[in-house]
């Protein structure tokens, strides 16, 4: 092309070499031979994976070199109901509550490839609601942190100064994630059960399965909070 | 591994399987805290705990078992350099506490007794 034309029309110019760019690395051809917006997901799932590895990494790191005693999680997480305080129960309910929300998602993108319309939305809403469950737990066991014990990022009076801003971090990026979920959720139940995908999509419910490929690594990261804050 | 055009049916059973070994699993890891377990056996029983609900989850309700082989790859082995980061991380910080100690702590007077 001449200089000229080129000056007179730069944007399709660079619109052509980004093609040959997007052409260059993919080959021309698909890499993964699944639905681009699953793939895409799990790229980002990888890329999440990093973010609350480097935060369980900032973890370690200051629990290892900290030469005041880390707080007790099995006694700053206990709770009593009426009687003895039993270590740990609202954080088991929690999990419990978890891994029940990720069973219902698994059976509604069962239930998306089987075209059962009715049982998908159901299973997703329950899915939701779960997981709003959680969020409120959650809630309640950051209030009772601050009001009742006195955690705060910078200090706590049970020990190591870094407990409180490990935890309202880890536990504050993992509660954003199951929240944005919920949301998540309600729109593709709301899609699902309002006939969008088989308008738009021919009936293609893989967008079920997105949604839970995210639900089960929310669930995912937190087996390993789970292990490696509150058991460890 | 052969299929995986989008199309996932399996039995319902296997979810109903794998949801009750979650909550099997769970169950453990919270009794080894219940129970009081410590030292080698706790860490070890944490981890072995953590690692089969991690797995099961990913295999089975995340449908990484019935995945190509590309896919599988390209998601399943960046996270091995963490592996490097975090023996980097535990040796800088075994070595943060230690500076820790001899800085701050009883021996400190006795080293540089100026401080």
């Amino acid at each position: 092309m001449t200089h000229e034309a080129l000056a007179a029309n730069p944007a399709s110019e660079i619109l052509a070499g980004n093609r040959g760019v997007v052409a260059d690395i993919s080959g021309d051809k698909q890499a993964f031979h699944v639905p681009w917006g699953k793939a895409m997901m799990w790229i980002f799932l990888l890329s999440d994976t990093f973010i609350f590895s480097c935060f369980l990494l900032g973890y370690m790191t200051v629990r290892i070199s900290t030469t005041v005693p880390w707080p007790n999680p099995s006694e700053v997480f206990a709770l009593s109901f009426g009687g003895e305080p039993i270590p740990l129960i609202l954080i088991a309910i929690m999990t419990f509550v978890l891994i029940t929300s990720s069973g219902t998602m698994a059976l509604a993108v069962n239930f998306g490839y089987r075209r059962n319309k009715k049982a998908t939305v159901l299973l997703m809403l329950a899915t939701a609601l779960l997981g709003a469950t959680f969020v409120s737990m959650q809630a309640f066991e950051w209030t009772k942190l601050i009001m009742d014990e006195g955690v705060r990022p910078w200090g706590n009076p049970m020990g190591a100064a870094q407990f409180g801003a490990a935890f309202f971090m880890i536990t504050g990026f993992h509660g954003m994630h199951v929240s944005a979920g919920v949301i998540y959720l309600s729109v593709v139940a709301w899609r699902v059960g309002t006939g969008f995908y088989d308008r738009k999509k021919g009936g293609n419910y893989e967008t079920v399965e997105i949604a839970g490929l995210y639900w089960h690594f929310v669930d995912l990261v937190w087996v390993f909070i789970f292990a490696f804050f509150y058991l460890w | 591994m052969a299929h995986a055009e989008g199309h996932q049916e399996h039995p319902l059973s296997i979810y109903f399987w794998i949801w009750g070994l979650l909550f099997m699993l769970s169950g453990f890891s919270y009794a080894v805290d219940y129970f009081h377990l410590e030292g080698m056996l706790r860490w070890s029983l944490i981890l072995t705990f953590m690692f089969l609900k991690a797995g099961f989850i990913v295999a089975v309700f995340m449908h990484m078992a019935w995945e190509r082989l590309a896919l599988i790859y390209a998601i399943l082995v960046p996270p091995l350099c963490l592996t490097v980061f975090i023996s980097l991380m535990a040796v800088e910080g075994d070595y943060t506490f230690l500076t820790r100690l001899v800085a701050f702590g009883p021996a400190a007077e006795i080293i540089a007794p100026h401080h």
